[in-house]
């Protein structure tokens, strides 16, 4: 987060350099601050929604959907499906049964693919892809990716991304001032 | 211009003041801002609620998702259908911006004027058949003035391209620094013998009249700018109308209807408080900037046995003729990083194919931007090609690869006005405060199809010339979702086929005025909001001068 508390070095040297008027700059520094806290205010993670062992098979899931991969984490590692549990509590308890069913669905694929196997996370990762295939045109899939997603790259405070590795997955840089040159092909061309 | 803490005028609603304005984006700001500077009192009254920059955050997810800063589709719903044969459901068609500054305060800042051509292609086209193509009554050389004049006061950085209509005065601050995206637009375009220029934006390359210059954060799209450095009503026109002290912003203020005597003369509007309590705002005139959606929800919602089929609407016209802007990206991914998520989105444009060409078979012209395609979360739901792996180990190392190299061309496009696409009452549905909802009904015309096609082909060879690896646009069709909501009160000299004259007064009502977007005779080229900036600096003047002579 070091790009966030990053921004009040930024605001000081904006002071010395005279750019704002100075009664702006309170109100600003308030609303950075403001952010700053807010972004890293991550909610507590605890499931709410699901069971100790749903949560475990829509981590999995999720695992599968963005892995970690080349040393970058994934919807693991980021906690993706903490932002998928607290969802479902919250404003999209409409999916809950969607998700209950298809984990269940999931949890029987996997007891038929392995036998004994009590849950699709017990599964080695090349079992879990092979049952993702079968069902990857179902609503539920579609569902657990559209939230998977979102869990990895919403703000930390809506339960995901958590300290922004979702955005570090991505090459995402979040910052309140960048300067040119941005890409290569602006710095290729600018003169200076 | 230094924040001091706002002296603003406090009203009693049974106050007669002079001008009631319902809405505070990009014209009742600039509106409020005239009248109480020429010495009037002044109400805005606003259905959403008034934040400030410790509000403001960068969420996608909330701001794309789940509404936030917008008309809420809980409380506030709409239908939707594409023809009136059709049976509307309810769906988020339409978005405007719903806290005070209006969509304005989160636009994106593409500060385009019309040329000369905009205001009299009817004529000039000899019209187009089964459309409602009209001239305008007002000139480019009557509204010059007032683009200049919203160009200096808000404050807008760009440079004039070679097609660019005649100025009387050079932009007041250079363009913006060039990104990635506008240099390759700039390669492939020169390469096709086209003549990219820079974008026009209304946003600050350097610190202008007190506001700090872009910081270059990215978040411009559907965000407010906690640098101020966006010139738009909420950072600029709201403060100095408030520094007047004549003038009142009221947040969470949900007008329910214009309000109107015996003698067929607006006494002022009836809204809804905070707590939804019915209060009344008594006023000498009133101005509708309420935008292309709500102004005419508003008029036929203001019907009386008086004026049974709404307000100020003898013509028939309030509703009719929505216009959309067609619009299409194409995307691009090149071997290189561009990074754009940094700074404003687009920074070079094309206008080459600007006007209607009777070549090309079709009624229609725009322009091509180069621009940041899409934040994260949107661009991991679909920033990829149809065909690229949907999840796994090869979905994430192609996010990872091509979230900084990807880029978007934006097709920006007119719409034929079709009396056929318009905002009427939805027979069924109410609001959370019992009024009743708008039903949208839009189909785009087959030109402006056409238009944004042939578009969409120009770009996708101006992206193959500048060496991208990959190129696809998104799907070209009937548009569902829009924000840009004009055409809807139309202005013109005819009583029976227009709803505003040429001074915004409305032909039925004559101390009721209406500017906003639904002002909009014909559909600009895809970015409007220069257009209604413009035209809210004149009608501020005008009406201004109406009130001194007492022609209200």
């Amino acid at each position: 987060m070091t790009d966030l508390t990053d921004r009040r070095t930024f605001l000081r040297a904006a002071i010395a350099a005279g750019a704002w008027a100075a009664a702006s700059l309170v109100d600003i520094e308030d609303a950075l601050a403001f952010a700053s806290q807010q972004a890293s205010a991550a909610p507590a993670a605890q499931s709410s929604a699901l069971t100790a062992a749903q949560s475990e098979v829509v981590a999995a899931v999720a695992s599968r959907i963005l892995p970690a991969v080349d040393g970058r984490p994934g919807a693991r590692e980021v906690g993706a499906s903490y932002f998928i549990d607290r969802a479902l509590a919250t404003f999209n308890a409409a999916q809950r049964p969607l998700y209950t069913d298809g984990i269940a669905d999931l949890d029987r694929r996997a007891g038929m693919k392995a036998g004994g196997a009590a849950s699709f996370a017990a599964l080695t990762p090349v079992q879990q892809d092979e049952i993702i295939r079968d069902i990857e045109t179902t609503p539920f899939f579609q569902a657990i990716r559209f939230d998977t997603i979102v869990g990895t790259f919403a703000l930390p405070s809506w339960g995901g991304n958590r300290d922004y590795m979702g955005w570090h997955l991505l090459g995402f840089e979040h910052q309140m001032t960048f300067q040119a040159p941005f890409g290569y092909y602006d710095g290729q061309t600018r003169t200076p | 211009m230094a924040q001091q803490p706002r002296p603003s005028a406090r009203f009693r609603p049974t106050d007669v003041v002079d001008f009631v304005i319902v809405g505070s984006g990009a014209a009742g700001g600039i509106i409020a801002k005239e009248l109480s500077t020429a010495g009037h009192s002044v109400v805005v009254l606003e259905q959403g609620p008034r934040l400030t920059e410790r509000d403001f955050d960068h969420d996608e997810f909330g701001t794309f998702m789940r509404g936030h800063n917008i008309n809420d589709p809980a409380t506030q719903p709409h239908t939707f259908r594409a023809t009136a044969q059709q049976t509307a459901h309810r769906q988020q068609a339409l978005i405007y911006g719903r806290l005070v500054g209006g969509s304005n305060a989160h636009f994106t800042g593409n500060f385009w004027r019309m040329r000369p051509s905009d205001f009299n292609e009817a004529s000039r086209l000899g019209g187009v058949a089964g459309t409602g193509l009209a001239d305008w009554p007002l000139s480019y050389d009557e509204l010059e003035p007032y683009y200049t004049k919203a160009e200096w006061e808000l404050g807008v950085s760009g440079e004039p391209g070679p097609f660019d209509p005649p100025r009387t005065r050079p932009y007041p601050m250079p363009p913006l620094p060039v990104k990635s995206s506008g240099v390759l637009l700039e390669r492939g375009a020169r390469a096709l013998g086209l003549h990219p220029q820079p974008s026009q934006m209304a946003i600050n390359s350097q610190t202008y009249n007190g506001r700090p210059a872009c910081q270059h954060c990215g978040f411009c799209l559907l965000f407010m700018c906690e640098f101020r450095a966006k010139s738009t009503s909420m950072a600029v026109m709201l403060p100095l109308a408030e520094a007047t002290g004549r003038c009142e912003v009221r947040p969470n203020s949900y007008v329910a209807q214009v309000e109107v005597a015996q003698n067929g003369r607006a006494t002022g509007v009836a809204y809804f408080d905070a707590q939804k309590r019915l209060q009344r705002q008594r006023a000498r005139a009133v101005v509708l900037c309420a935008n292309g959606s709500e102004t005419p929800r508003l008029l036929l919602n203001s019907a009386t046995s008086r004026f049974p089929d709404g307000l100020a609407n003898s013509s028939g016209v309030v509703g009719k003729y929505l216009m959309f802007n067609s619009y299409v990206a194409v995307n691009a991914q090149f071997e290189q990083p561009l990074n754009e998520f940094k700074s404003v989105q687009n920074t070079r444009m094309v206008l080459d194919f600007y006007e209607t060409d009777p070549k090309r078979g079709f009624y229609g012209g725009g322009g091509i931007d180069a621009r940041f395609g899409k934040y994260p979360i949107t661009f991991a739901l679909g920033g990829l090609p149809t065909g690229a792996p949907a999840w796994g180990e090869s979905f994430a190392r192609e996010l990872a690869h091509q979230f900084p190299r990807s880029m978007a061309f934006g097709c920006h496009a007119t719409s034929l006005p079709l009396d056929t696409n318009n905002i009427t009452l939805d027979p069924t549905l109410k609001d959370a405060w019992g009024l009743p909802c708008i039903r949208a009904t839009y189909n785009d015309h087959p030109d402006d199809l056409k238009t944004v096609s042939f578009l969409a082909k120009t770009a996708s060879d101006i992206a193959h010339a500048a060496g991208a690896l990959a190129v696809w646009s998104d799907p070209i069709g009937p548009q569902t979702l829009a924000v840009h909501l004009l055409g809807t009160c139309r202005m013109g000299n005819d009583p029976r086929m227009s709803v505003i004259d040429r001074n915004h007064r409305t032909h039925d009502v004559r101390n009721l005025f209406i500017c906003d977007g639904s002002s909009m005779v014909t559909s600009s080229r895809g970015q409007p909001t220069e257009t209604i900036s413009a035209l809210a600096f004149r009608a501020g003047e005008l009406i201004a001068s109406f009130a001194k002579r007492g022609e209200i």
